[in-house]
C-alpha cells in the first residue's frame, strides 16, 4: 500500500497535496477500460465454453442464461428476504463479534500479566476451524439463525481479537508515559492513547472479519440449512434449477464486492486523520 | 526459574480451563457436554482405529494437494500476471470479484460439474485457496524495490534468475500473508467439503456422529479439527520464520532505527 502513495509522489501528481495517497488521474480511465474488458472478456468465454459444447450446457449454462436469471431474481420478493435472512446474520454476528473482541482485547491488552496468561490458549483456540462447530451449533439449535450467529462470531472473533491485541500492544511508551504524568486516569488514558493507536489494527480487524463473518453465514446456511442465499443455492441445486443456482453464486459475489467496498470505505473514513500510519499497517 | 514461569504462563489458563470444565460436569449429566475422561476414552477409541486410515488421512491428503496445487498456481499466475502491467490491469477486477464469492459456494458448482469425486473435493480447496495467494503475489509483484529492480536490469540479470532472486523473494512476505490465509480457508473448505456431500472423511464422519447423537464422538471429532487446525499453524509460522528470517530482521532494524 505505501508503494501507491510514493508511485503518485514519484511521479509528481498534478498538483502537489491534491492527490495525496492517490494515483495520478491521467492513467486511470485506461486502467478502468482494461477492467472492465477483462470482465467482459471472460463473460464471452463463459458464454462460449457451453455454446461451443465444452462442457454441457447442462451443467454449466451460458452467462447470458445465468444473468438473465439474476435480473429475474432481481424483482422476486423472496430473493430479497433470503439475501436479507444471510445479511442479518452477517451484521449480527460481527457486530457480536466485534463487541467481544474490542471488550476483551482492551482488557487483556492493557495488563502484560493477562497477555502472558491468555497467550497459549488464544493460540491454541484461534485456529480451530470455525466448520467444527457445525454438528454442535445443529445440535443446540437446529436450522435457526442462532446456529449461523454461532459460527460467524467464533470466526470473526479470533480476527478483530489478535488486530487489537497488537494495536494495544503497539502504543508508545512516550505517549503513554506522559499520559500517565499528566495525571490521565485509566479511562482517560484508554480513551486518548490507547484506542487511536489500537484503531487502525481494529480496523483491519474489522474488515477481515466482515469477509469471513459472510464466508461463514453461507457457509452455515448451505451446510445446515438455516434460511438465507446458501439455503437457497443447495435448494436450487438439489432441485435442478441450474442456472438459478449460478445467478446465486454471482449474487453472493456481488455481496461480497459490495461489503469489501463498503468496509474499505468506513476504513478510510474512520481513519482519515491517521493515513501515513494506516499505509504501513494494511501491508 | 524463569523457565518455570514462562511454563506456568502457557499452561495456567488451559488448566484452569480444563479443571472448570471437569468440575461443571462433576455432578450433573448434561446430555451435551460430556466428561473429560469420557472425551479422552472416546478419542483415542474413535480416531486411533482402522478410521484414522479410513477418514483421517485421505482427508489430510487431499487437504495437503488442494493447498499445494492452489499455492503453486497462485505464486506461478501471480509473478506473470504481476510482471506485465496490461495483464494486471485487464484481469484485476475480474479476479477480485472471484476473490469476493465465499468459497463455500463453489461446493455445489463443482458437485455439477464434477460429481461427487474426490477430484472434485480437491478442486474445491484449489478454487478457494487460489485467490488470497494469486492476488497478494500479483501485489507483492507490483511492489519490488523500484531501484533494486532497475539494478538487476543493469547487472542483466533477467528471465528465471531475476523471478528466482529478485521476484519472488522481495513479494515473499506477501506471498506468505496470502497462504496464512488460505490454509485456513483450505481446512474449512475440506471439511464442508465432506460435510455436503461424501460417504468418508472426516468432516463426514463428524456430521454422522451428530446425526446419531453419538455425542461424546462428536466432541472428538471437533477436537481432531482443532488439532489438525493447531498444526498446521505451528507448521506454518515455523515455515515462515524460517523463509522470511531476512525479512523479519530487516524490519527490526528499520523499526529500531
Amino acid at each position: 500500500m505505501s508503494s501507491v502513495t510514493s508511485d503518485a509522489r514519484a511521479s509528481g501528481g498534478p498538483v502537489p497535496g491534491a492527490g495525496r495517497g492517490r494515483r495520478p488521474g491521467r492513467g486511470l480511465p485506461v486502467q478502468r477500460l482494461l477492467g472492465v474488458a477483462g470482465i467482459l472478456g471472460f463473460l464471452a468465454t463463459w458464454e462460449l465454453i457451453p455454446r461451443l459444447g465444452i462442457i454441457n450446457e447442462r451443467f454449466l449454462p451460458p452467462a447470458s442464461e445465468v444473468i438473465a436469471a439474476l435480473a429475474l431474481d432481481f424483482g422476486l420478493t423472496a430473493f430479497w428476504v433470503s439475501v436479507g435472512e444471510t445479511m442479518k446474520a452477517w451484521f449480527l454476528g460481527l457486530i457480536i463479534a466485534v463487541s467481544l473482541a474490542v471488550l476483551l482485547g482492551f482488557i487483556i491488552g492493557s495488563s502484560s500479566f493477562l497477555r502472558k496468561a491468555t497467550n497459549s490458549t488464544v493460540e491454541f483456540l484461534r485456529p480451530i476451524p470455525s466448520v467444527a462447530l457445525i454438528p454442535l451449533a445443529v445440535l443446540l439449535f437446529g436450522v435457526k439463525i442462532e446456529s449461523s450467529l454461532m459460527l460467524i462470531t467464533y470466526a470473526a472473533f479470533w480476527q478483530v481479537l489478535i488486530q487489537v491485541l497488537y494495536g494495544v500492544a503497539d502504543v508508545d511508551m512516550v505517549a503513554s508515559n506522559t499520559a500517565r504524568t499528566y495525571g490521565l486516569g485509566w479511562m482517560a488514558r484508554i480513551r486518548y492513547v490507547v484506542f487511536p493507536t489500537a484503531l487502525p489494527y481494529l480496523m483491519t480487524g474489522i474488515r477481515l472479519a466482515a469477509t469471513v463473518a459472510l464466508v461463514l453465514a453461507i457457509t452455515a446456511e448451505l451446510v445446515i440449512g438455516s434460511p438465507g442465499l446458501g439455503r437457497e443455492i443447495a435448494l436450487a441445486q438439489s432441485g435442478g434449477a441450474i442456472s438459478g443456482m449460478y445467478a446465486l453464486v454471482l449474487a453472493t459475489g456481488l455481496i461480497g464486492v459490495l461489503i469489501n467496498v463498503l468496509m474499505r470505505f468506513i476504513e478510510k473514513k474512520t481513519l482519515s486523520w491517521h493515513s501515513s500510519v494506516r499505509s504501513e499497517v494494511v501491508v | 526459574m524463569k523457565a518455570l514461569k514462562t511454563l506456568a504462563y502457557v499452561l495456567a489458563l488451559p488448566a484452569l480451563l480444563v479443571l472448570a470444565w471437569w468440575a461443571s460436569t462433576l455432578g450433573s449429566v448434561n446430555f451435551f457436554v460430556p466428561t473429560p475422561a469420557a472425551l479422552v476414552e472416546k478419542f483415542g477409541e474413535v480416531w486411533f482405529g482402522p478410521r484414522f486410515f479410513s477418514d483421517v488421512l485421505p482427508s489430510i491428503a487431499r487437504l495437503l494437494i488442494g493447498v499445494v496445487a492452489a499455492i503453486v498456481i497462485g505464486v506461478v499466475g501471480g509473478v506473470l500476471i504481476g510482471s506485465v502491467a496490461w495483464l494486471r490491469a485487464l484481469l484485476e477486477p475480474t479476479l477480485e470479484f472471484f476473490r469476493a464469492i465465499p468459497p463455500p459456494v463453489l461446493v455445489p458448482v463443482l458437485i455439477l460439474l464434477m460429481g461427487i469425486t474426490d477430484s472434485m473435493k480437491i478442486a474445491v480447496i484449489i478454487s478457494g485457496c487460489v485467490w488470497p495467494v494469486l492476488l497478494n503475489t500479483i501485489e507483492g509483484v507490483r511492489a519490488v524495490d523500484g531501484v533494486l529492480s532497475d539494478s538487476a536490469h543493469t547487472y542483466g540479470i533477467d528471465g528465471w534468475a531475476r523471478v528466482r532472486y529478485l521476484v519472488l523473494p522481495s513479494a515473499s512476505p506477501q506471498i506468505l500473508a496470502g497462504v496464512r490465509q488460505s490454509l485456513s480457508l483450505g481446512l474449512i473448505l475440506m471439511v464442508i467439503s465432506e460435510m455436503f456431500a461424501s460417504s468418508s472423511g472426516l468432516g463426514f464422519t463428524i456430521v454422522q456422529f451428530q446425526r446419531s447423537f453419538a455425542i461424546p464422538e462428536m466432541w472428538s471429532g471437533i477436537v481432531v479439527l482443532g488439532l489438525l487446525g493447531v498444526a498446521m499453524s505451528f507448521i506454518f509460522q515455523w515455515a515462515e520464520r524460517n523463509i522470511l528470517r531476512w525479512y523479519h530482521g530487516q524490519k527490526e532494524v528499520e523499526n529500531a532505527a
